[in-house]
């Protein structure tokens, strides 16, 4: 009986815990840092859109697969860094995101979101896409969205890296990652990001690569600028 | 006494989700009809009929898997082709039993015709215990099928329109013969290369062959291949048209192909060829 009580009230406490953590601590933290490579990436390929016209002629210059796209100083472009634990609960972003089809293209080639936020789906091409994202977690659908047809409205209820292609035009390649956060960022071609708006705390802090995987750091914020670097091994296929 | 209760009421804790995590949850009824499904008389029927290719986990990974083209079904990620219901979602259990009767023509899926409908039923429960997304979700809404249009020259045209215009002809080809410039690129949801329908083979299809399961393929789309659903790009009037332009490219005489026959050869010079070249249609 007495143990009992107890533990009840030991649950009780956790709960209230639990809610309690909403209330106003100030969240100015700020993770940032880069996202580097050692060894040898693969070398990214030109695509040949010979067989899409009103594709090829947007693009004067060949478009380059993007699976591991770097910049100068052995930086990675398109790494999702998140906060992958110690994140409290929140709401989920009203904001919409925005993913185009256009030129043939993904843009942006890997677009980050919460799990329930509002996904907006635009064809700006020329030609019909279908855009067919490969979820595994969440329910794979496939549709078609011709030229000049209304954007695509949709959610993903569950976190998941779901990657993303046009089978019409097999070169396209994108992914759509489904995240428990809205601490997110993207690495742009320095490989630098930057996460705000962090209460002071104790944070897990993944990066993913499509092609490395994921890594994770344990990092102490507090109310500045916290530091926190990644380093993938690069493999050349 | 009181530590007692405590530990057992810990332990029924934990044996309620354990049990709510193990398969032994998932959905294990199904509705045909009038008929109810059983799980595990399903499961019998299953390791006597079904395992050799779909495998004892319903993974598709069974003994003859690796001779069959196209793979056969994972059940774990309950993604179905032929549905009535809108893509991503759940097919209805009759969905599935009449994929089971029908069978999937140009693959290794034969039709289960000799079953009987209450076995059918039976491996429908069973078939459904391999994704917790049965427990979880509901099947879509059937999609509503309008009554067929009249088959006339002018919908036959206009069907031939959409075929440009939805660009059905890049994979499927100009003439329907699945040779379009996308098709020998194409790969299943598990990187499997797969061939587009060749509409000239024959007149039957793997979701069925009568009209409206021709409608229904490509407004539900045939998931986990590369066919995608059209549901929101073509009104339910067009989809006929289309529908009887389908019929046109099918080798077997139909009323379709010779109204269009009749037609070509008395307009030949207006007809616009299909595929890349054909200018308009965007």
């Amino acid at each position: 009986m007495k143990t009992k009580s107890l533990l009840l009230l030991a649950g009780l406490a956790l709960v209230a815990s639990k809610v309690g953590a909403g209330s106003p601590a100030p969240a100015t933290g700020t993770i940032s840092g880069r996202v580097t490579y050692t060894g040898t990436p693969p070398k990214m390929k030109p695509i040949d859109m010979a067989k899409e016209p009103s594709c090829a002629k947007q693009h004067p210059t060949p478009v380059m697969t993007e699976n591991v796209a770097t910049g100068a100083d052995n930086t990675l472009q398109h790494v999702v860094v998140y906060i992958s634990a110690g994140d409290t609960a929140e709401a989920i972003p009203t904001q919409v995101v925005r993913y185009d089809q256009k030129g043939c293209q993904y843009l942006p080639h890997v677009l980050p979101m919460h799990a329930g936020q509002v996904l907006q789906i635009f064809n700006d091409d020329q030609t019909s896409h279908n855009i067919h994202p490969l979820a595994k977690v969440n329910p794979e659908w496939n549709k078609s969205q011709p030229a000049g047809s209304a954007p695509i409205d949709t959610k993903y209820d569950k976190p998941e890296f779901i990657p993303v292609k046009c089978n019409i035009h097999p070169w396209m390649h994108g992914y759509f990652v489904v995240l428990s956060t809205s601490h997110y960022a993207v690495t742009g071609q320095d490989g630098s990001f930057s996460l705000k708006g962090l209460p002071a705390g104790k944070y897990t802090v993944s990066a993913w690569q499509e092609q490395y995987g994921t890594q994770t750091q344990e990092v102490t914020v507090g109310t500045g600028e916290t530091k926190v670097n990644f380093t993938f091994k690069a493999l050349p296929y | 006494m009181t530590k007692k209760s405590v530990l057992v009421t810990f332990a029924l804790g934990i044996a309620t989700v354990f049990i709510a995590d193990s398969p032994a949850n998932f959905a294990q009824e199904s509705h045909v009809g009038n008929l109810a499904g059983n799980a595990s008389s399903g499961k019998q029927l299953y390791r006597r009929f079904c395992i050799g290719c779909h495998g004892p986990e319903g993974d598709g990974n069974g003994e003859n898997a690796q001779w069959i083209d196209p793979k056969p079904r994972d059940f774990t990620a309950a993604t179905f082709k032929c549905r009535s219901t809108p893509t991503g979602t759940l097919p209805t259990d009759q969905d599935l039993d009449h994929a089971i009767q029908r069978g999937f023509v140009t693959t290794n899926m034969p039709s289960w015709n000799p079953l009987t409908p209450q076995q059918r039923a039976d491996l429908v429960a069973y078939i459904k215990t391999f994704s917790p997304r049965w427990t979880g979700e509901k099947p879509g809404t059937p999609i509503n099928i309008p009554p067929e249009t009249a088959v006339t020259i002018q919908s036959i045209l206009h069907g031939r329109e959409l075929f440009q215009k939805m660009e059905c002809w890049k994979c499927h080809g100009p003439a329907g013969h699945g040779d379009g410039p996308s098709a020998s690129t194409l790969t299943d949801s598990k990187d499997n290369p797969i061939r587009p329908y060749n509409f000239s083979t024959g007149s039957r299809f793997k979701c069925g062959e009568t009209n409206q399961d021709l409608y229904r393929i490509f407004i539900t789309g045939v998931d986990g291949t590369p066919m995608p659903s059209f549901a929101d790009v073509i009104q339910p009037n067009d989809a006929w048209d289309l529908v009887h332009f389908l019929r046109t490219l099918q080798g077997l005489r139909t009323p379709e192909a010779d109204m269009w026959k009749k037609y070509a050869a008395e307009h030949a010079t207006e007809i616009k060829p299909i595929g890349p070249n054909a200018g308009g249609g965007r």
